[in-house]
Formats: structure tokens, C-alpha cells, sequence
């Protein structure tokens, strides 16, 4: 009861800047007083000041600097095998160590990043925009189609993704361009049932009915009058997505489907690097492993921090 | 009862004169580190058994003082200065038992909306069971006793209400049922949180009746609150008018009401259409200006800005509380000359009437509408016939469920009406469906939403929402556009400096205004207004209604005017159609309809509604709530309610026809006119000699 109100904020008392009669002699200088630039700018602030927010982007700044400088400040050459030096336990030469063919650990998953920063956000952004389109369609339009669609995403939803991605995958033959098509057709799916919930709740406002009355076109009621306003969850689960997309070109890549050795990618690392754990080579396999979770973190920080300043 | 406990006699034995005693009263919310003052000075006390009233606009402190005697202020909100003392106590130095205790023993609190204050998963019957579970009553007769008490609160099947889950529950039965629960401790102080806002005006009749006969049954004292001047003037004993966190005048109710002694009071009254007061008789008053933000006004009168009669004084020295007359104080300087505030609008109107011989702008023949939910056939609207002239303004008038959104919905082409309606533009029939009319026939007709809220995209800007219609509707495009949308922003007395804003940075008033604009971008024939003033202040809704009034006589637009307040229909109506269960019952001039003889149905409608003037008339009880459409009664549909139902069985066997009864005013009843008109005018020389409704 108590936490719910605050009697100062615009929405809660309307009549607080109520504009009346036919002179304004005051002006309106209490109904203006947020403007949309100090609302964004507002949103920011708190997002700056959210440390969650703050960390997660650091790590994630690190990983993109990896990504596209990774080579010019790695330690060693990532795919330059050395006979000699296999196996090697952190020192202060390796800190990382080395792997089966003595290439650098730490270079590796520095030089790692760049496929995976590559391929995730591509892939989520395909996912996002095709989701939002099928999503916007079937909630506007209901009938046939949102019936047809939705049981096509059951389907799909119903095996686990890792699975549809990696009988494509086996199909098409692995490559970058197919990992992104998959990985992003398949999150459509998903991302068109979050924005298609959205889009029902938009669609009993009477913004729409107006704009039916005016005779506006189906595509421009979705993508003028709707899309707008669905934005929020629409970013909120793009950032989620981007983490699971991570974890899924990395699973793939792990079970040999995504990137081809020797180029360093954490994932296929790991799934070489593996099979000498119980032998006791336990730094070749965790510091791929813990550069894929603290990237999927980061993501994840990101993304809780954003809803929570949306939701408010 | 015998919730009387060695606490509450403990108290008995000093007896406190007041029950509540609020002096000046400072309350402040910090915001953004600030302290802003929401209440200042406010004081007030309320008597033994007495009730006392507190009206004013939104924003302007009637719950925050609610929540400061309750001690309910949200966490950044807190009594700065002076102190509320109930029944003797001071909640603001109780520790957390005690104040526990005095919320559950000592005072009582109904909301707004019954729905939200119940919880949904849990049957009625334990919710009001706990109330004297808390009171340490076992649980079998804590239910039996939850059982006499909704028989208390006049609900016929209290068995079925108890079993119920809320939302199986109409909003009046709720509301009985937290009153219920409210008095079920004998609390010494009940506050009424604006309890019929959310009502049916036949509704909110016997809601108010109920709290009347229960307060002096459980010889509670009363806190009411409401924006409704007429509810609070038959409710209450005194009233406290308040205005941007003071209480500016206070007295008695009847003698506040007839004359007002400070200036927001007199020109709060003149913003409500009363005494059956019309669109050409001239145009409503309206408070100038803007309520001021809370603490804005640190020295001064807090109404000055808006005040006609201020002068230098005003501004500069803080009114005290003025004692007017015994017992009543107001906070003005000049508060004798208070009654003679300059009106804010000119009063001279210049209207055509609509002319009666012209053809018809639309005409609906047969106009149905069947939904069909869960197998059951709900038939909200059924073979209306009406014609609508140019310039003229029907009004729909109906207790929710009677069809009236429904049938506008149909018209406007939102709802696809039942095979064999016919609705024709100008002698045209027009497409059942919006989509598949052109773009002069969608051009023709538009509406104004009740909720603006929901009617605005708030993404777009007041400047892309008013462009697109006239893109869209008008056709117009480049300079033209721009040149008419700044005419258009105008003509609804806004200013170019609001074009860049979204509908969130505006006021409720602000934002209805960008929607009539909009829906005259495309000068349309044909304008629907839902409920258009129903989500806005009364002085927001006088500037509205003189708006649409100014705008029908420039364009002489037509308007079908849908409103549950009967004094708003009847100041903007030419014509009236009163539906119920979906069909017309009566038809005709809105003099007519106003002056009598009424149909059943219309009577009892008009005397559900509290009056401003004079004293109360003798109701018309209307029995029940209205029926479903699904499963509408036999013969004469209003038969389950008609308080003037005839003893031979016609009325429950035969449905009466709608007939013209005198010309031009139609008639759905078996009674004959002239009996009517000898029932109706014997009632009324028994009870009152007012026959004013507003």
C-alpha cells in the first residue's frame, strides 16, 4: 500500500499541471515538466549509477577491445605450435599455459573473442528484427495466421535449440553465415512470442481504433502506430537472447559444428582441450570456459540492469 | 456487537468531544531531496456521529490528508507540522502494535475501486470473516457473523456473495461488501475514499443511501471524500473545500453550496451545469490557469494566479483562516466579496438550432448487434431506428451495459453490426466495417475516447498525432497542412509550443483537447464523444464542453454524445435516446425527455442523481442491478426493475413497442402517457416542489 504511491509524480496525480479555462496566463510551465530528453537522460543516469550495469559493460568492453585488437597485444601468435613447449603449466611466461600443440592459452582466448562477438550479435539482431515482424503480425492480426504461427513456434520450441541449430548446421554444412541464419531464425521464433504479448496488450487501446478510422494500412498501423510503444521488451529480450546465443555458437563449436580449428574459438577449445583433463591439464579447458561465462554474465548484467530501469 | 474491548472502554470513559481533530496540519514529500509542502496548515475537526466532507480537484490533498490520519504516507511523505488526533490518540506516536491496533479497532477506510481493495484469489465470504478473526472471534462464527453483517449492508443472498470469488461480483455488490467489512469493527472514524466514483449513477444512489442509514446505525463519524460537489452536498453535514493542499473555506454544507465564500468555491460551482442549464442558454464559467505544483506557492493566497478579484495584498500576505459567520471560515481576504468573482468565460452564446426539416446527416434503421461469447448469444444493442441532423446532438444516456458504446461503435464502422442493420451517410448506406469505407465516409465520422490515455499513441507527438488525420483524413499535405494544423491547434486553445510534446508531458484536460483536434482534423459530420469529461476535473470539463459547444456552432457538426452525467448530457443535448438491455425506451427532444412525462426507466435514472439544489427528491428505487444481455427478461426488458410495473401481467408477457406518443417524442411502455404524466407529477407535489435533476 505505502510503497506504491508518491504523490509527486506526474502519473500518479494527473491534475498536479492541470491545464483549464481558455487563458493560460501562467503558461504551462507545470505541464511541461519533463521533457522526453530528461526522461531518457534520467534513464541513463540510473542505469550509469546501477553498478550491476557498470560491470557487466566493463567485462563486455574487454572482450570487444579482445575482438578487434586481440591480435595486436596477444602475447604469442594464437596459432603458432610449438613442439617444445606443450602442455605447460601457468608461468610467468605462459600465465595461461599451454595447449597439446604448445600453442599460447592466453593469446588463444584473447584472439577467441573475435568469432564469437562476431557471429552473436548477428545472429540475435537477425533473430530480433524477423521476431519483431512475425511477432507484430500475428498479434495485430490474430486469426489464421497467428494461429499457424504460433503452433510453428510450440514446434520449434519444443526441441531443445542447440538441437534444430545442429541438425541445420549438419544439413548445410558448417560456415559463419549459416551458424547466424540458423542461430537467428530459431530466436526469431521465440522473440516473435514476447513482442506478439506485447502487441495484444497495445491492441485494446483506443490509439489503434483511431487509426483504423483514419484508414491507415495494416504495415503502417504494425511498425508506425505499435512498434514504438513494444520497444521496451523488444530490447530487454534482445540483450537475453545475446546471451543465449553466445552459449549456443559455443556448444556448437564445442560439439564441431561451428568454428573449424585451428582458428581460436573458446568452444572448440574446449572440446579438444577436454579430453586431457583427467591427464591433470586442467588450464587449457577453464580458461576458455571462464572466458565464455564471464562474457555471458556481462550480457546478463546488462540486460537486468535495462529492465529494471524499463519496468520502472 | 460486542467487539467493545477493555481498550475501547478504557477510551469510553474520557469520551473525547471530537473524533477527529486535525490542526494545522503540514504534510511534505520529498522529492529529488526536496521537501515539497503537499498540505499546509489544514484544520478540521469532525464531531460525534457528524460527517464531514472534503472536496476539491485532483492534486489538490483530499487523500494525502486521508493517508496522514491513517498513517498510511507513503515512505517519502511526512507530517512536517501540527498533528491529527482520533478519538482522542495520536497515530503519529504509536509504536508499531499500537498503530496496529488502532487501524484495525478505531478507524475504517473504503476506496475508490472495490475490485482492486479485495483480493482476487480468496472467496468474499473469508475476507470479511477476518476482519473479526483479527478481533479474536473463532473461525466458524467469525463466517457466521461475515454473514449478518452483508445482510446489514442490504445484500439479499448473503450465502452466494460469501461464496463468491470477487470478480463473479458486480462493482456495487463489492462496494457493499468493503463497507461491510469497514464497519464490521465499529470503527469510530470511517473514511469514504471517492467510494461511487467507479459507480452507475443508480448504483452509487443506493450505495450513498446504504452509508447514510448504516452511519447512523453504527453512530460512526464520517470522513467523505470526493471531487462530486452534488455527492458530498447530500452526504454531508460540513464540508471542507480544498485547494492545493489547503482547506480554503469550510462550513456548514448547504449554506457552503448556496453561498460560497471563497473564490475557487464559487467558481467551482459555476463549472457544473446545473439546474438544468443548456448549450444556448450560454456558455459554463471556468477557473483560468493552472492548479500550482505543491510548495509553489510559499507566501500569498495559493488561489491568486487564478483569482479575478485578486489584487496586490493577495499576493504578497498569506490569507489566515477567516471566521465568515459562526462556524464558518474561509481563507480569502475579501471573502465578502467572494459571490461576486467576474465570470473567467463570457457568457454569450451564439447557436443555430438544428434544423428540423432538414434531411438527416445519418440514419440507422434496424441496428443490431449480437455478440456471440461462449455459446450464449448477448444481444447489447437491438433494432435501433435514429436520425441525426446536422448540427445536432443526440445524447446517449444508460447505466453501463445499456448499449450505448456498443451502438457508437457500430456507427463508427469498429463493430461489425448484425445482418440487416442499415446505417446510411447522407442517404448512402455505408460498409459495415471501417476498413472498407472510403476515405469521405471515414472522413465523415470520428470520435473523441473517454480515456485519453488510451486514445493517443504516447510515442508520437502532439504535432505527428494531429498531422496524420489531416494527412490521412483532410488530405492536405506541405504548407497546407502545416498552416491548417496550427489553426486546428488553436481552434481547441492550445498554443504552438505544445507540438513538440508527447501526451505524457500534458495534463488530463491538455490531452483530451489533442484528441477532439484530432478527430476535427478531417471536419468531420459526425462526431462521437464517449464519455469525453468523465476522466477530467469539473473546471477541466466546463472548458471541454464550452469547446465542443463553440466548435458545433462553427462547423455545426453533429455529435452523439454518450455520458453517464445526466446535467453534462442535458447542457449539450438537443435530442436524447435513453437505452436499456441494447433498445431504445425513450425518444425525443431533450426538454422533453427532461421536463417529463418520463419513461419508468428514464424516471428512475433522473432520481438517482444527487442534486446541487435544494433539497433531495424523493427517489424511485430501482431494484437490482440491470440484467444480462444474454439472458434479457421476458416482454417489457425493464420489467425485473420497473417501479411502476403494471399489476396485470402485460408487462411481464407482451414487449411494448416504440411508439410515438406526442410528436417527436417516442415511448418503449405499456403505460399510457397521460397516466404517466398523473403518476410522475402526483410524486413529485408529494415530495419536493424541485423538479430540477441536475
Amino acid at each position: 500500500m505505502t510503497a506504491g504511491i508518491d504523490p509527486l509524480t506526474p502519473p500518479v496525480t494527473p491534475g498536479v499541471a492541470d491545464e483549464v479555462g481558455t487563458g493560460s496566463p501562467t503558461g504551462a510551465a507545470g505541464a511541461l515538466d519533463v521533457s522526453v530528453g530528461q526522461v531518457r537522460r534520467e534513464q541513463l543516469h540510473q542505469l550509469v549509477r546501477s553498478r550491476a550495469f557498470m560491470i557487466g559493460s566493463l567485462i563486455l568492453l574487454w572482450w570487444i577491445v579482445c575482438a578487434i585488437f586481440g591480435p595486436l597485444f596477444a602475447p604469442y601468435d594464437a596459432t603458432a605450435a610449438n613442439i617444445v613447449a606443450t602442455q605447460l603449466a601457468p608461468s610467468a611466461a605462459h600465465w595461461f599455459g599451454t595447449n597439446d600443440v604448445g600453442e599460447d592459452v592466453l593469446s588463444r582466448v584473447i584472439v577467441g573473442a573475435r568469432d564469437i562477438l562476431e557471429i552473436a550479435p548477428l545472429a540475435t539482431l537477425l533473430g530480433t528484427v524477423l521476431g519483431t515482424t512475425i511477432g507484430l503480425a500475428q498479434g495485430y492480426l490474430r486469426g489464421a495466421f497467428d494461429m499457424l504461427v504460433g503452433r510453428i513456434v510450440d514446434a520449434a520450441l519444443s526441441l531443445p535449440i542447440v538441437i534444430v541449430a545442429f541438425l541445420f548446421v549438419v544439413a548445410v554444412g558448417p560456415s559463419t553465415l549459416t551458424l547466424i541464419i540458423v542461430i537467428g531464425f530459431v530466436f526469431s521464433l521465440i522473440i516473435a512470442r514476447t513482442v506478439r504479448t506485447a502487441v495484444l496488450q497495445e491492441r485494446e487501446l483506443d490509439y489503434l481504433a483511431a487509426a483504423r478510422l483514419r484508414g491507415e494500412s495494416v504495415p503502417h498501423v504494425m511498425f508506425i502506430e505499435i512498434l514504438p510503444n513494444v520497444l521496451g521488451p523488444i530490447l530487454v529480450e534482445f540483450t537475453v537472447r545475446l546471451g543465449y546465443a553466445i552459449f549456443t555458437i559455443a556448444t556448437l563449436s564445442f560439439l564441431g559444428f561451428g568454428v573449424q580449428l585451428p582458428t581460436p574459438d573458446w568452444g572448440a577449445d574446449i572440446a579438444v582441450n577436454s579430453n586431457y583433463l583427467a591427464a591433470g591439464y586442467w588450464w587449457e579447458t577453464l580458461f576458455p570456459a571462464l572466458a565464455i561465462a564471464s562474457l555471458i554474465i556481462a550480457i546478463n548484467l546488462i540486460g537486468d540492469s535495462i529492465e529494471a530501469v524499463l519496468i520502472q | 456487537m460486542t467487539l467493545a474491548t477493555s481498550f475501547d472502554q478504557a477510551t469510553l470513559v474520557e469520551e473525547p468531544p471530537t473524533t477527529l481533530e486535525v490542526s494545522h496540519l503540514d504534510v511534505a514529500y520529498r522529492v529529488r531531496g526536496k521537501d515539497r509542502l503537499a498540505l499546509r496548515d489544514v484544520s478540521f475537526s469532525i464531531g460525534r456521529q457528524e460527517s464531514f466532507g472534503l472536496v476539491g480537484e485532483s492534486g489538490c490533498g483530499k487523500s494525502t490528508t486521508a493517508l496522514a490520519i491513517t498513517r498510511y504516507l507513503p515512505r517519502n511523505g511526512r507530517l512536517s507540522a501540527g498533528s491529527v488526533i482520533v478519538n482522542g490518540q495520536d497515530p503519529a506516536k504509536m509504536d508499531k502494535r499500537a498503530l496496529r491496533k488502532f487501524r484495525a479497532r478505531t478507524i475504517s477506510m473504503v476506496y475508490q475501486e472495490p475490485g482492486r481493495a479485495l483480493n482476487p484469489s480468496i472467496r468474499v465470504g473469508r475476507q470479511v470473516a477476518e476482519v473479526y478473526e483479527i478481533a479474536g472471534t473463532k473461525r466458524p462464527e467469525a463466517l457466521a457473523r461475515a454473514e449478518e453483517l452483508l445482510r446489514m449492508v442490504q445484500i439479499a443472498d448473503p450465502g452466494r456473495v460469501l461464496h463468491s470469488y470477487p470478480h463473479q461480483l458486480s462493482g456495487g455488490m463489492l462496494q457493499r461488501v468493503m463497507i461491510a467489512m469497514a464497519l464490521a469493527s465499529e470503527p469510530a472514524l470511517l473514511i469514504l475514499d471517492e467510494p461511487t466514483t467507479a459507480l452507475d449513477a443508480t448504483v452509487e444512489a443506493e450505495v450513498l443511501d446504504l452509508v447514510s442509514s448504516l452511519r447512523q446505525q453504527f453512530e460512526t463519524s464520517v470522513l467523505f471524500i470526493s471531487h462530486n460537489l452534488a455527492v458530498i452536498a447530500k452526504m454531508c453535514d460540513r464540508v471542507g473545500v480544498m485547494y492545493a493542499g489547503e482547506l480554503v473555506e469550510q462550513g456548514p454544507a448547504r449554506e457552503v453550496f448556496d453561498n460560497p465564500r471563497h473564490p475557487y468555491t464559487v467558481g467551482l460551482l459555476r463549472c457544473v451545469p446545473r439546474g438544468g442549464q443548456r448549450k444556448d442558454h450560454g456558455r459554463l464559467d471556468t477557473i483560468p490557469g493552472f492548479l500550482p505544483g505543491p510548495g509553489e506557492v510559499p507566501v500569498g493566497c495559493v488561489f491568486a494566479m487564478r483569482c479575478a478579484l485578486a489584487n496586490q495584498r493577495c499576493l504578497e500576505e498569506t490569507p489566515p483562516m477567516y471566521e465568515v459567520t459562526q462556524g464558518r471560515t474561509s481563507r480569502c481576504h475579501y471573502h465578502e466579496r467572494a459571490p461576486e468573482l467576474p465570470r473567467a468565460t463570457p457568457e454569450d452564446v451564439t447557436l443555430r438550432r438544428p434544423d428540423a426539416a432538414e434531411e438527416p446527416v445519418i440514419r440507422l434503421r434496424g441496428v443490431s448487434k449480437t455478440f456471440h461469447v461462449r455459446g450464449e448469444h448477448v444481444r447489447a444493442v437491438v433494432g435501433v431506428d435514429l436520425d441525426l441532423k446536422a448540427g445536432e446532438t443526440l445524447g446517449l444516456v444508460g447505466e453501463s451495459g445499456s448499449g450505448k458504446t456498443t451502438l457508437a461503435r457500430v456507427l463508427l464502422g469498429l463493430s461489425v453490426p448484425d445482418e440487416g442493420s442499415v446505417i446510411e451517410l447522407e442517404g448512402s448506406p455505408l460498409a459495415p466495417e471501417c476498413t472498407k469505407r472510403d476515405r469521405k465516409q471515414l472522413q465523415a465520422m470520428q470520435i473523441v475516447f473517454q480515456n485519453p490515455d488510451s486514445a493517443l499513441n504516447r510515442r508520437h507527438s502532439v504535432r505527428h498525432i494531429i498531422t496524420r488525420a489531416l494527412k490521412k483524413l483532410a488530405g492536405l499535405s506541405g504548407e497546407a497542412c502545416e498552416q491548417r494544423l496550427l489553426e486546428i491547434v488553436r481552434s481547441v486553445r492550445m498554443e504552438e509550443r505544445h507540438l513538440p510534446l508527447r501526451p505524457y508531458q500534458l495534463s488530463g484536460g491538455l490531452k483530451q483537447r489533442v484528441a477532439i483536434a484530432r478527430a476535427f482534423a478531417g471536419a468531420p459530420r459526425v462526431l462521437v464523444c464517449d464519455e469525453p469529461t468523465s476522466a477530467l476535473d469539473v473546471s477541466v470539463q466546463a472548458a471541454i464542453l464550452n469547446l465542443l459547444a463553440d466548435l458545433q456552432s462553427r462547423e455545426r457538426v453533429t455529435y452523439v454524445f454518450i455520458s453517464h452525467d445526466l446535467g453534462v448530457v442535458r447542457y449539450l443535448s438537443d435530442s436524447i435516446a435513453v437505452l436499456y438491455l441494447g433498445r431504445v425506451m425513450q425518444y425525443g427532444s431533450a426538454e422533453t425527455v427532461f421536463s417529463g412525462p418520463h419513461h419508468p426507466y428514464t424516471e428512475s435514472l433522473l432520481s438517482a442523481v444527487p442534486s446541487l439544489d435544494g433539497a433531495p427528491r424523493e427517489r424511485i428505487r430501482l431494484k437490482g442491478e440491470i440484467p444480462s444481455a444474454a439472458h434479457s427478461p421476458s416482454g417489457c426488458v425493464f420489467h425485473t426493475r420497473c417501479p411502476r410495473r403494471l399489476a396485470n401481467g402485460l408487462c411481464e408477457s407482451t414487449e411494448p413497442a416504440l411508439v410515438e406518443v406526442e410528436p417527436g417524442h417516442l415511448m418503449r411502455c405499456h403505460i399510457p402517457l397521460d397516466e404517466l404524466r398523473n403518476l410522475q407529477t402526483s410524486d413529485s407535489a408529494r415530495t419536493a416542489d424541485q423538479p430540477n435533476i441536475s
